[in-house]
């Protein structure tokens, strides 16, 4: 392609696809205008809304503080775009160079990007996920139908799964007053993500907030009444929680099953790309004209050993598209990697919960500012010798430090004293995250190896 | 309406939106940013106000008049 005038004739008139009309999938679309792409340019959503934010679903909109059909993304530029919007994309022809959709059409690109991201995993049996009262939350129409729900005052509010979302429901609900009961199948909330020292705070955080708080337990059956609304929830430990609401909070599936048989490198773990953002097919071949980026995307990050990461954070999935997009119309010496320090936020009970880098990755954590027992401190997380992550509750300003270090794979535990000395101690201490085959909710990060399709690999920290 | 959306990775909690358009930018405990996703066009100023003092530039609002080219099953 180099010199023969074909990446300017795909600037000037080609046909760009974006399959995925949300965070990633916008940006992207900003970005391809922004330099310079005056070609075709079609939005495809399986969702009838134009793009939106998510995170507020989870807070402003549960607290009864915005409308859920309020949170549209604003618009950086004009895309110029052909929207398809409600219609999902069933099946990508790689060799003809079109994406199918769900109405019949098909839509012919030139260069295509996959931003389908993930979709809430729903309670496993069928009956009992259909009753009235049971919900999910990730798009704009399950907070939507959620808070009319809690606005009409339900006696308990049953959350399953005491990760990020599940955390930060429970805690709106609460901020209602509502009786809240949260089931969690492991030792304690967010220890997927952050590991039993932390996730100990973040059960005092709940209990303290009036939660009730059960840890350690499954929830075996819903029970509906004769109408088909949900009316209780049986645990694995013998007892019962009755309960108008049940909001299921079992993490996320990657959309990547509109691109079974099509060849792309794509299976439960989300589509394997380059650090360019450029899709492998299944046979471990990089295309050159099919980009991934956000949640369903995964690809090797050097400060990682180029292991495979996905992320189903905010913003990875902003950059990881404004990279994708850059790359989708650029020479390959001009193309850039996407290595962004991983980063997530979330706010609960009061609380500013941020961190950088791969908590999950660390076996050992050192308290080095703060005290647990305040919840307010910051932890680093330590593997194989170097600081692979830091979890700030309410410390959010020193993060920036922490990225530094981690950036520049310094030593852990870290060589600098405390900043403060009220610290819980020098000494890093077992992380305590749960064994990798012991099923709970996972960490919103993932590393893995290299077979995209590969059901049997796991996160499998170095213990 | 203007849309609003806040870089939470980027945002530490210096909390300049919420002096200059408090109707939009509240501290939800300690540190925590809470905010209007939608706001009135009235307060495009005010909004233009609170972005710029941001210290990390973490306020993004809509730069383009989106109506026009919203949605629709279009072809």
């Amino acid at each position: 392609m180099l010199g023969d005038g074909s990446l300017e004739r795909l600037k000037r008139e080609g046909r760009i696809v974006v399959v995925g009309a949300s965070l990633a999938g916008l940006r992207a679309a900003e970005t391809l205008r922004a330099e310079g792409f005056e070609g075709s340019l079609t939005m495809i959503g399986d969702e009838p809304h134009e793009p939106y934010d998510r995170p507020p679903l989870s807070k402003q909109v549960l607290l009864g503080r915005a409308a859920a059909d309020r949170t549209a993304l604003p618009r950086l530029r004009s895309v110029d775009a052909t929207w398809r919007l409600g219609v999902p994309a069933t099946g990508l022809d790689m060799a003809a160079g079109r994406v199918r959709l769900a109405d019949g059409d098909e839509v012919p690109y030139d260069r295509l990007l996959i931003a389908t991201g993930v979709r809430a995993r729903a309670w496993p049996r069928e009956a009992e996920a259909e009753l009235d009262g049971v919900f999910v939350l990730r798009t704009r129409d399950d907070s939507a139908a959620l808070a009319r729900r809690l606005e009409e005052g339900p006696k308990r509010v049953l959350v399953i799964g005491a990760g990020f979302t599940g955390s930060e429901i429970a805690s709106a609900c609460r901020e209602r007053g509502l009786a809240v009961t949260v089931a969690e199948r492991g030792a304690a909330p967010l220890v997927g993500a952050l590991g039993g020292v932390v996730g100990a705070v973040a059960a005092e955080m709940q209990r303290e907030h009036g939660v009730d708080l059960r840890c350690g337990v499954m929830v075996t059956a819903l029970e509906g009444d004769a109408s088909g609304r949900v009316r209780a929830a049986h645990l694995s430990d013998g007892s019962t929680v009755e309960t108008d609401i049940v909001i299921v909070s079992l993490g996320a599936i990657r959309n990547t099953e509109w691109l079974a048989g099509s060849g792309l490198g794509a299976g439960p773990r989300g589509i394997a790309c380059d650090a360019g953002c450029r899709a492998f097919d299944i046979r471990g071949i990089v295309t050159d004209d099919i980009y991934a980026a956000g949640d369903v995307a995964r690809s090797p990050h050097p400060l990682f050993g180029y292991q495979f990461l996905s992320l189903e954070h905010w913003g990875n999935a902003a950059s990881q598209a404004r990279i994708a997009a850059h790359n989708m119309i650029s020479e390959s010496t001009d193309r850039i990697p996407h290595m962004e320090v991983p980063a997530f936020w979330s706010s609960q009970f009061g609380v500013n919960i941020k961190s950088v880098g791969v908590p999950s990755l660390g076996t050992e954590v050192l308290i080095s500012q703060g005290a647990l027992r305040d919840h307010r401190f910051i932890g680093v997380y330590g593997y194989q010798g170097r600081v692979i992550g830091a979890v700030a509750f309410d410390q959010a300003r020193w993060l920036p430090f922490y990225q530094e270090l981690i950036e520049t794979t310094a030593a852990f535990p870290p060589p600098f004293p405390t900043v403060d000395r009220r610290s819980d101690g020098q000494r890093p201490v077992d992380a305590d995250f749960p064994d990798p085959s012991v099923p709970t909710h996972g960490p919103t990060v993932t590393l893995g190896g290299y077979s995209p399709a590969d059901r049997r690999m796991t996160f499998t920290p170095a213990h | 309406m203007v849309r609003i959306a806040v870089d939470l990775n980027r945002c530490q909690g210096y909390a300049q939106c919420a002096f200059l358009a408090p109707e939009i930018f509240t501290l939800h405990g300690e540190e925590a940013l809470l905010y209007a996703p939608e706001a009135d066009e009235a307060q495009r100023a005010k909004l233009a106000q609170a972005a710029a003092a941001c210290p990390v530039q973490a306020i993004l609002v809509d730069a383009v008049d989106v109506p026009a080219e919203a949605v629709s099953d279009a072809r």
